[in-house]
């Protein structure tokens, strides 16, 4: 069977989904593992290979101990059947229906280490070796960490179930070989209903309709519907009005200036992939200055140019400070968790992560100070228009607009600006582990949810998703189910569903979206997305909002007294004047760049959040967050929910959510009372929730038995035991800062003289 | 490096010329001539350097149009010039009752590090510095309690011709403002009434919460009493007696007058066990666990000297210890210190247990290092917070503080000991050397994380009160009230750091604790401010000579007049589970909300919580409504007052919306 598994991937392989394995083998294998344990598979789910008494070790423990069982390698996950009984399904109200605890879908798949004796080796494609370690450690990008020990195994299953992960996690392949195509052939999914959903953005009236409600006037360009302008462009996209037919179809869409947002004020922000710009070709230069007038034609002849290529780290930047930072979270041995304990504070920094985040805030703030302050248009542009852009667009709409604070506003948003916004999801994240694309790997969609998370933690009651929702999302996208994070741009998509659809002429495969939530979860669970903190928005008819629009552009004016505001210098260029000279100027201010100039940019953006902060805080008016040292926090219940020692049992964020839930079950409770009565109180936005009871059901099971990794890790081995770093290391590090002082007696006098 | 930057000075007087502003040594400036002495001075300078400041101060100078013409009002005297025909209403000082207005000086500059000049009148009275601008919108106003004052300092510039002083007021609370203003010989320094009125007891004259007269509904020292405290603990038992032996602070000065001790222990017995204890702080009960009777025990060390001496009370006396707990045949002693300090004091005629003469005591060094390392540690944090943040290197700057290390350090050895008398039913008996600074740290914290009662607002008032205040943690000397001598090696901020613990735990189980962070900063901030007489004097012996009880007010006078300002919205009851806290660095974080609250960037504009204040508003709202409709009904139906009687029940148990307990 081995044998079929060699020439797996590469760009050169026939575009057909054929499994790898012929159907003789399915069928044998699916007899052979009938008779053992095996999950529950999926539709479409085929097991390629597996090994019993594997041993599982029970992370949370430094005595060697640990659980036997089953582990198979299908074409969706690696998972491991424990043969103890099944744990109690007391805590599985936030089971994944596609994978357990136990299973890591193949596209999740970290890194893989194998256990030689004492060395810890990493482990890569494509060396098939005979030999196969004693102990297979695996790293998973949604940071658990398993460890298996394949000593107690036959030989000959080792080999395999070995050689057979290392396969299917490491090596090459092609697109078709994703899970995502075998189980959507398998399994029938209604087609989402278009109602009270997510804004696809896949269709006219999707566009016209977010234009329409932001007040836009900008065009729509409907003439790729086919991709015959650029395969790079979504299908429908929004240009300024100025653009012409004619320069649509240049450069393949580089320089193309794509409408994102329109401020209440008639200002808008844009987004485009640069044109590289050579001193001895005028064209691109000419092409650009057109599309720069088009751009300020759309208000007040204004508009202010952001090159995030030059200010903001590169994708490799980030890739690099990720894996170092990731690296944190990735425990396999407590004493060595305890000793990166001392160092934690500094290893932040060095790692550069949440600076990275800071920047990206930092930037997105300098745009909303554009277009809300100055209220100029402001066109943000990047090498492929599709990192860093998405990014800091979806920033700057999270922080002016409030619908995108939404669950649903939110979910549109990422479709707008990722999804049909050409972020290359599929390179990103390297799904098919491909040679020459190991470069383009790095987190960005992950740093933009990063950035939200923080804003959301300063902000809580401003949004109606809940941190939980964020932390599910970034796992979903190592989920290689859904179309969302599969392609790298709507063209991408486009081709494929349709090449792969078994019946052509019933039109493209049918694969479910991230956003169809009940795919991964059920109801109740879903219920955990919600923040139940959410300040919604009080109803108000369309005439007070109207006159609600003024009073909010004065509100967010700065204090003309007192700041002296610093004459602006920083990376946004003016360029109303003549347009020609201002590229030019630009150009050169690359050479001018220096480190002077930033701390004048940032004073002018602390003036800006200074001034903000001075107001009365509107959750459904401009947000901005904090970025000073300490505002700037680690995401804990994505990094720390699978490390043991620091989960807080009875504590953590779940115990206030039990809380806020228990009352607000309690005021449904009474409002149900009172309209028993017949009489209802002037019903306050804050009155029927009908999610809340479920919440408040989920929490108070046990609020006082809950762990900090809530809803993640389920407290099945409960114990009250506290995690008690070893006084070794205490002495170990207090012996080398106390110097002197620490030899002091603790008051002045001496004891000899009190005896 | 401090050094340096001094030299740096004394060498620039080209550009800032610094006079002797030194008349009466008592406002300690920073005379520039360059003597030596005053060098030691400027080193422990939190804001950095005096370069810098000179630079801020002839900046201000410049920009400032400060009048030449005087201020008309002359009235440095102790009078309140309340001349209300010039005086805008809004320039009025607040005054509580007791306090008066000592100095206004006009047109002085206040160098806001946060939002650059502003310049409006400063007050000084007998309680606080007041410092109010009109020049903005919406005024200006800055206070510090003349408590939280560190040390002053001066400095004079001589530009155009006139002397501008500059003076820095160094705060133990994290902040160090500066003022400018001109020099004026016809009126008394500012300086000089502040320094006398910020440090009254080297002025002779009383601290302020003698003169404090406010009337509060609730008497908060009553909170605390010892008798009711153990008998809710349950005791005395057969074991345990409440013991009188203290009562005129005889046997040991810094105790309070009732202590709890074995009850089979004989009197001369015990006067051995006295004397072999430093500063005979005898080992004593502070705390019981209900089921096991497993006790935390507090004393100082034993005086075992160089020589290794014995003493066979001692060892019986802890074998007593050892046997009221049935559960355990053995004893934990922590010793908090670190082990080499623990060996320096045994050199010194102190030591430890030796393992081989007390049978079945186990010994374990918790290794926290002395008050000096933490005073240094949290000048250095000082540092980091203000007056500005290091954006980017925030992380390390906080690690090389050292304080979260600390703070680490403390949670893990009071986790150590609530496990041992949680898990291990054992007895434990905590010490360090005196028994007053790391050892009230250590049992308290661990009493905060067994005992859901000090988790309550009240609960955590006799927390405080028995074992840090009635127990002997000198207070008056690592606080340095009203003293002028700031830099005692004998101030360190042992307490602030223990409720920085209590924060961390706080923020670790948000739903644990019925008071909230404001409670921990309203406690610190009284800490320093002598308004309240709960956190002075050194020990119980001297509040009672003193009679504090009687001529001061309590701080939970204040706070339990108020308490739903200070309760946790969240709280709910975890009745008898134990808190165990992670004491891992990555759980930890620094308190910004005290430490840094000073930079208005750092401050949340919406309350906190406020939504769900609206929420629990909403639920009384509709309670009432809902029992409102209820007694309608029933007075309608006359005589079916049961029913009324059923409805109304689930509406009582939530009657006080910040105390459901589930």
């Amino acid at each position: 069977m081995l044998s079929s598994l060699g020439s797996a991937g590469g760009k050169s392989t026939k575009p057909s989904f054929v499994s790898y394995v012929t159907p003789e083998e399915i069928k044998s294998e699916k007899e052979h593992s009938r008779k053992e344990k095996h999950p529950d598979l999926l539709p479409g789910e085929v097991v390629f290979c597996s090994a019993s008494t594997v041993l599982k070790y029970t992370q949370d423990d430094l005595s060697q101990r640990g659980v036997f069982g089953a582990l198979l390698c299908t074409n969706f996950r690696v998972s491991f059947v424990s043969d103890e009984a099944p744990a109690e399904e007391m805590g599985q109200l936030f089971k994944n229906k596609l994978y357990g605890e136990n299973d890591i879908p193949l596209s999740c798949v970290d890194n893989i280490y194998g256990g030689y004796e004492d060395k810890k080796k990493l482990l890569t494609g494509g060396l098939m070796k005979n030999k196969y370690p004693s102990k297979i450690i695996i790293h998973c990008k949604d940071l658990r960490v398993f460890q298996f020990s394949l000593t107690f195994s036959k030989e000959e299953d080792a080999k395999k179930i070995f050689q057979g992960i290392i396969h299917h996690c490491l090596e090459p392949k092609s697109l078709r070989c994703l899970f995502a195509f075998s189980y959507c052939e398998n399994t029938s999914y209604p087609e989402m209903q278009r109602k009270k959903q997510t804004v696809m953005f896949d269709s006219v009236e999707d566009w016209t309709q977010d234009m329409k409600r932001t007040k836009g006037n900008c065009r729509l360009v409907s003439e790729n519907r086919s991709f015959e302008l650029s395969p790079k462009l979504p299908q429908f996209f929004i240009v300024p009005a100025n653009v012409s037919d004619e320069d649509l179809t240049k450069y393949q869409g580089k320089g193309l200036p794509m409408w994102c947002w329109s401020h209440h004020s008639g200002c808008a922000l844009f987004k485009t992939a640069s044109l590289p710009l050579l001193p001895e070709d005028n064209v691109p230069q000419t092409h650009m200055e057109k599309m720069l007038t088009a751009v300020a034609h759309n208000h007040l002849y204004s508009v202010k140019t952001e090159d995030l290529s030059e200010t903001l780290p590169t994708v490799q930047d980030i890739q690099l400070s990720y894996n170092k930072f990731k690296q944190f979270f990735l425990i396999d041995n407590t004493t060595e968790f305890w000793m990166s304990d001392m160092k934690w504070f500094s290893s932040l920094d060095n790692c550069g992560w949440l600076d990275i985040i800071r920047q990206c805030l930092q930037k997105a703030v300098e745009v909303v100070e554009c277009l809300e302050k100055e209220n100029t248009n402001v066109l943000i542009m990047e090498e492929g228009g599709s990192d860093l852009c998405c990014v800091v667009s979806s920033l700057v709409q999270l922080m002016l607009d409030p619908y995108y604070r939404t669950l649903l506003g939110f979910q549109s948003l990422v479709q707008k600006e990722w999804v049909v916004g050409g972020h290359a999801f599929l390179d990103r994240s390297n799904h098919l582990h491909l040679k020459d694309k190991v470069e383009s790997q790095s987190p960005v969609f992950l740093l933009f949810l990063e950035c939200v998370w923080q804003l959301q933690q300063q902000h809580g009651p401003a949004f109606q998703f809940s941190e939980t929702y964020l932390t599910v999302l970034s796992d979903s996208v190592h989920v290689p189910v859904f179309t969302t994070f599969l392609f790298n741009n709507d063209s991408h998509r486009d081709s494929i569903l349709k090449a792969e659809s078994p019946h052509t002429q019933r039109g493209p495969l049918n694969c479910p979206t991230v956003w169809d939530w009940s795919v991964q979860f059920d109801c109740k669970a879903q219920d955990l997305f919600t923040n139940p903190l959410y300040a919604e928005k009080p109803k108000q008819d369309k005439s007070v909002r109207k006159s609600h629009r003024p009073k909010h552009l004065r509100q967010l004016s700065l204090p003309s007294s007192a700041f002296k505001t610093p004459p602006k210098k920083g990376f946004f260029k003016d360029e109303a004047d003549s347009l020609k000279k201002i590229l030019r100027v630009k150009r050169i201010s690359r050479w001018m760049l220096s480190p002077s100039d930033s701390p004048q940019t940032s004073s002018s953006a602390r003036e800006f959040y200074e001034a903000w902060q001075a107001k009365p805080l509107d959750y459904h008016g401009l947000l901005l967050p904090c970025l000073d040292g300490p505002s700037i926090r680690v995401w804990m219940q994505r990094y720390l929910r699978w490390i043991h020692d620091v989960q807080i049992l009875g504590g953590g964020p779940v115990a206030v959510l039990s809380k806020v839930s228990e009352i607000l079950g309690e005021v449904q409770e009474l409002q149900r009372e009172l309209d028993r009565h017949g009489c209802t109180l002037a019903s306050n936005h804050k009155g029927a929730r009908p999610r809340a009871k479920t919440a408040a059901e989920i929490a108070s099971r046990s609020s006082v038995r809950l762990s900090s990794s809530f809803p993640f890790v389920t407290s099945r081995n409960w114990s009250f035991k506290p995690a008690i770093p070893t006084s070794l290391l205490q002495s170990l590090m207090v012996t080398g800062i106390a110097g002197n002082l620490a030899d002091r007696a603790d008051d002045g006098d001496d004891l000899q003289s009190m005896v | 490096m401090d050094k340096q930057f001094f030299g740096g000075v004394a060498g620039g007087d080209s550009t800032a010329q610094p006079g002797v502003a030194n008349r009466n040594n008592k406002p300690r400036t920073l005379a520039t001539s360059g003597s030596k002495q005053d060098s030691l001075e400027t080193l422990d300078s939190p804001t950095g350097s005096h370069v810098e400041w000179c630079k801020q101060l002839i900046a201000a100078t410049i920009s400032s149009q400060i009048s030449s013409v005087p201020p008309d009002t002359a009235s440095g005297d102790c009078k309140a010039p309340r001349d209300g025909s010039k005086q805008v209403q809004m320039d009025e000082v607040p005054l509580v009752p007791g306090e008066t207005i000592k100095a206004v000086a006009k047109d002085v500059m206040y160098i806001c590090p946060f939002t650059g000049l502003v310049t409006g009148t400063l007050t000084s009275t007998n309680y606080k510095l007041y410092f109010i601008s009109l020049e903005r919108d919406t005024p200006f106003i800055m206070d510090v309690n003349l408590g939280a004052i560190s040390r002053l300092e001066t400095i004079s510039v001589q530009s155009h011709g006139e002397n501008t002083r500059g003076m820095e007021i160094v705060c133990k609370d994290m902040r160090s403002p500066r003022f400018a203003y001109k020099e004026d010989a016809s009126q008394p320094e500012i300086v000089e009434v502040l320094a006398k009125h910020t440090f009254p007891l080297s002025n002779d004259l009383p601290l302020f919460a003698f003169l404090y007269k406010e009337d509060f509904p609730v008497d908060g020292w009553k909170v605390y009493d010892p008798i009711a405290e153990y008998k809710r603990q349950g005791l005395p038992n057969e074991s345990w007696t409440i013991s009188k032996m203290n009562s005129s602070y005889e046997v040991c000065d810094t105790y309070p007058a009732l202590v709890v001790i074995p009850s089979s222990i004989k009197d001369d017995d015990l006067k051995r066990v006295v004397s072999f204890r430093a500063r005979h702080r005898i080992p004593v009960l502070s705390w019981i666990h209900p089921e096991s009777q497993a006790t935390i025990v507090r004393s100082s060390q034993p005086l075992v000297g160089p020589s290794d001496r014995r003493c066979k009370e001692d060892e019986r006396y802890l074998q007593t210890i050892m046997d009221a707990n049935a559960q355990s045949h053995k004893l934990t002693i922590f010793d908090a210190r670190q082990s080499s300090v623990a060996d320096n004091n045994k050199a010194k005629d102190g030591g430890y247990e030796s393992e081989s003469f007390y049978p079945n005591v186990e010994l374990n060094f918790l290794e926290i290092p002395n008050i000096h390392v933490m005073r240094e540690s949290l000048r250095k944090l000082k540092e980091v917070v203000y007056p500005t943040i290091d954006e980017a290197h925030w992380h390390s700057a906080v690690d090389q503080t050292h304080w979260l290390e600390y703070i680490r350090l403390l949670l893990a050895g009071a986790v150590r000991i609530a496990d041992r008398l949680e898990s291990g039913k054992t007895s434990v008996m905590v010490h360090c050397s005196d028994g007053w600074d790391r050892t009230a740290q250590l049992t308290s914290l661990a009493m905060l994380m067994l005992d859901s009662h000090y988790r309550t607002l009240r609960g955590f008032q006799v927390l405080l009160e028995k074992e840090w205040i009635s127990f002997g943690h000198k207070f008056a000397a690592r606080v340095g009230h009203g003293d002028d001598n700031h830099a005692n090696s004998e101030r360190s901020p042992l307490f602030i750091q223990f409720i920085d613990c209590v924060w961390q735990i706080n923020r670790q189980f948000p739903a644990a604790f019925e008071f909230n962070e404001l409670f921990l900063i309203t406690i610190l901030d009284h800490l320093y401010s002598c308004l309240f007489g709960t956190f002075l004097y050194n020990s119980e012996q001297e509040r009672v000579a003193k009679e504090v009880q009687t001529k001061t007010v309590s701080l939970w006078s204040y706070i339990n007049s108020q308490p739903e300002d200070f309760t946790n919205p969240f709280y709910v009851d975890y009745e008898h589970h134990v808190l165990y806290p992670l004491a891992s660095i990555r759980h930890l974080e620094l308190w910004t909300g005290y430490y840094v609250r000073w930079n208005p960037r750092m401050r949340p504009q919406m309350p906190v919580h406020q939504n769900l204040k609206e929420l629990l508003f909403l639920r009384a709202e509709l309670q009432r409504k809902v029992e409102e409709l209820e007694r309608e009904a029933s007075s309608s139906r006359g005589s079916l007052s049961s029913s009324s009687e059923h409805t109304s029940s689930p509406s009582h148990s939530g009657g006080t919306p910040l105390h459901t307990i589930v």
